[in-house]
């Protein structure tokens, strides 16, 4: 979270208009409930929720950057650091597992040369192990932003590897 | 013909729209209760349906509902807990993405019922497609009259608000949901008081599954007594099954409570049978935290007699033969099954999920994943099972919320049923960790 930039984040003219939205859907004086509706909104926009996105939602709730910092690192969907363009949560738990999904993760691996927590050289792939995605009748799964792959194989992840990198 | 309470309309083409729903006769049962019903009219009819908690804890919804606090001056929120997360799950995301309406429904129905002028659907973030669908949906009924102000021109107004979660299993506990509601970290809170009492806000709030609040539709169409009358004893109504594992067609399945477990896993209405060439070696009923069966006891009670799917047969013979319904993850393990592995998986995953609160947890959860990992991958010590029952043990009821139980189960369960597989483990290392290897010793397998 050492990241140096001089740019200030701020939402595009639309997301803003998402984010007051937001925050007037509760009631009076609880807008810090708007607090992981907007890390997932600046997520979206920015890739990850970045130091300076973070303290930015923070003046927009008028609450403490540490209020922030705090929830951002305690839930896994957010990104603390910056990430590749597609960040593929791959399930490592047991339902998936139980179809074969431990040695697609391993051919997942090696088809794009990073392990656990790191992004291929050109930026493109992340790789994040996640925890039950709540489709264990359809692994193995994994996600990628909003859209779930599913019933996996070691040819079903290449197509898939090879249509993103289009 | 089974009766489907909530399933009933699922493959109907366009069922997601509005149009299409309410021609299948949805929304009727909004009419109905905000028309012809006073909401301790509903509240009674769902107490004499006797419907329990579906997210896992079985507890009579009714009975949640005459808990709630009324002070005058303070609103009362209705939480729909919809952070489906328990491993082997997924028969809420099956229903909101196939159905969404008819969570909206129910949710009109109980916020009237609840006197709720503020609803909220707590959504695991990892759903986000699913949030777009019941925004949707929500969109739609607002359309229609049946949502905002003066709903029907019955002057009840109801604002329903879908919220996403960060990811993080622990905020399907009621009170870390809520934390996590207000924009904070998803600790549990030390109770009493219960959210009945203090919830969101500090004002009275009732949490409900979302397959808890989809069948309240129907409750209010066709009466508390006629759900009763579906089901076994105390567990009246249906539940949806999530079914995952070796089983030849894994979905979500909505049974009359009491089908018999074998009927279940092996009719073709159902699961389908075990995969061809396999055989059946372990069940894990209701949820990654729920102990784990051998398949022997799976299918049959102690005194001989067929398990049936319901919440009395899945515990009957306690943790020493039983197990629980809990959320209906139903997850079914051949032969070629590890059991030391999957325990160890299930183990990490609550370690990783522990929010960290409470010491027994934190650490505990820590320490099992640790030593399980090492039986595991050929490291194990004699003293290692012993030690894992130990450590089970002084999680169990000593923390905060029950993840810790549901941490301590799994493991306890799996040593209790399975030791002489984690003991050829020890025993065997150089053999246990060769890819693909699994205990083929003394067991029942059917």
């Amino acid at each position: 979270m050492t990241t140096e930039t001089n740019n200030t984040v701020t939402f595009t003219p639309e997301r803003l208009t998402k984010a007051q939205e937001i925050i007037a859907r509760y009631p009076e004086g609880k807008q810090k409930s708007a607090l992981l509706p907007l890390l997932h909104l600046l997520q979206e926009q920015e890739g990850w929720t970045s130091p300076e996105g973070m303290d930015y939602v923070a003046r927009m709730l008028d609450i403490q950057p540490i209020e922030v910092y705090e929830v951002a690192s305690f839930y896994t969907m957010y990104h603390l650091n910056p990430v590749g363009k597609h960040v593929i949560e791959y399930c490592r738990t047991g339902p998936c597992c139980l179809m074969g999904g431990e040695d697609v993760y391993a051919h997942l691996k090696q088809r794009l040369g990073i392990d656990t927590g790191q992004t291929t050289v050109d930026g493109q792939f992340t790789l994040k192990e996640v925890e039950c995605l709540a489709a264990c009748g359809m692994g193995p799964v994994f996600q990628i932003r909003e859209k779930y792959y599913m019933h996996l194989t070691n040819e079903r992840v290449d197509e898939i590897i090879d249509e993103l990198s289009k | 013909m089974a009766t489907k309470i909530l399933t009933e309309h699922i493959n109907v083409p366009g069922i997601e729209t509005f149009d299409v729903y309410r021609k299948q006769g949805g929304y009727t049962a909004v009419e109905k209760a905000i028309k012809t019903m006073t909401p301790e009219a509903i509240v009674e009819e769902v107490k004499k349906a006797g419907v329990r908690g579906r997210g896992g804890a079985g507890f009579p919804m009714g009975m949640k509902w005459s808990f709630l606090a009324k002070p005058e001056g303070v609103p009362r929120y209705l939480v729909c807990n919809a952070d489906e997360s328990e491993p082997g799950t997924f028969k809420d995301h099956y229903l909101m993405k196939n159905i969404p309406h008819l969570l909206i429904e129910g949710m009109i129905i109980s916020s009237f019922a609840l006197g709720a002028n503020k609803s909220f659907i707590y959504v695991r973030g990892e759903l986000m497609y699913v949030i777009h669908i019941l925004e949707k949906a929500i969109a739609e009924a607002t359309a229609k009259g049946f949502l905002g102000k003066n709903i029907l021109g019955s002057g009840y107004d109801l604002e329903l608000v879908v919220q996403p979660g960060g990811g993080a299993y622990i905020c399907g506990e009621e009170t870390a949901l809520l934390e996590s509601l207000e924009g904070k970290r998803g600790n549990p809170r030390n109770k009493p008081p219960f959210p009945a009492v203090k919830g969101l806000y500090q004002s009275p709030t009732v949490v409900n599954n979302v397959e808890s609040i989809a069948t309240t539709p129907w409750i209010v169409n066709n009466g508390g007594d006629a759900y009763a009358g579906v089901g076994i004893g105390r567990s009246t109504g249906t539940k949806l099954i999530s079914a995952s594992g070796h089983i030849n067609k894994p979905g979500v399945y909505e049974i009359e409570l009491g089908v018999p477990v074998e009927d279940f896993i092996y009719a073709d209405e159902w699961c389908g049978g075990i995969r061809p060439g396999h055989k059946f070696k372990a069940l894990v009923a209701g949820g990654s935290s729920v102990p784990i069966l051998p398949a022997n006891l799976a299918l049959t009670l102690a005194n001989g007699e067929k398990r049936l799917m319901s919440y009395e047969s899945l515990s009957d013979g306690g943790f020493a033969t039983g197990t629980m319904l809990g959320s209906g993850g139903f997850i079914v393990f051949d032969e070629t099954s590890c059991i030391v592995r999957n325990t160890w998986n299930f183990s990490r995953f609550y370690h990783h999920e522990s929010c960290g609160q409470c010491s027994p947890c934190r650490e505990g959860t820590g320490w099992m994943e640790k030593v399980l990992h090492r039986i595991e991958h050929g490291h194990g010590h004699q003293q290692d099972i012993d030690l894992l029952v130990d450590v089970a043990r002084k999680i169990e009821g000593n923390t905060i919320c029950p993840l810790g139980d549901a941490a301590a189960w799994p493991v306890a369960s799996a040593i209790r049923h399975f030791r002489d597989e984690f003991q050829w483990h020890i025993d065997n290392p150089a053999e246990a960790t060769q890819p693909g290897a699994v205990y083929r010793g003394d067991m029942a397998l059917v």
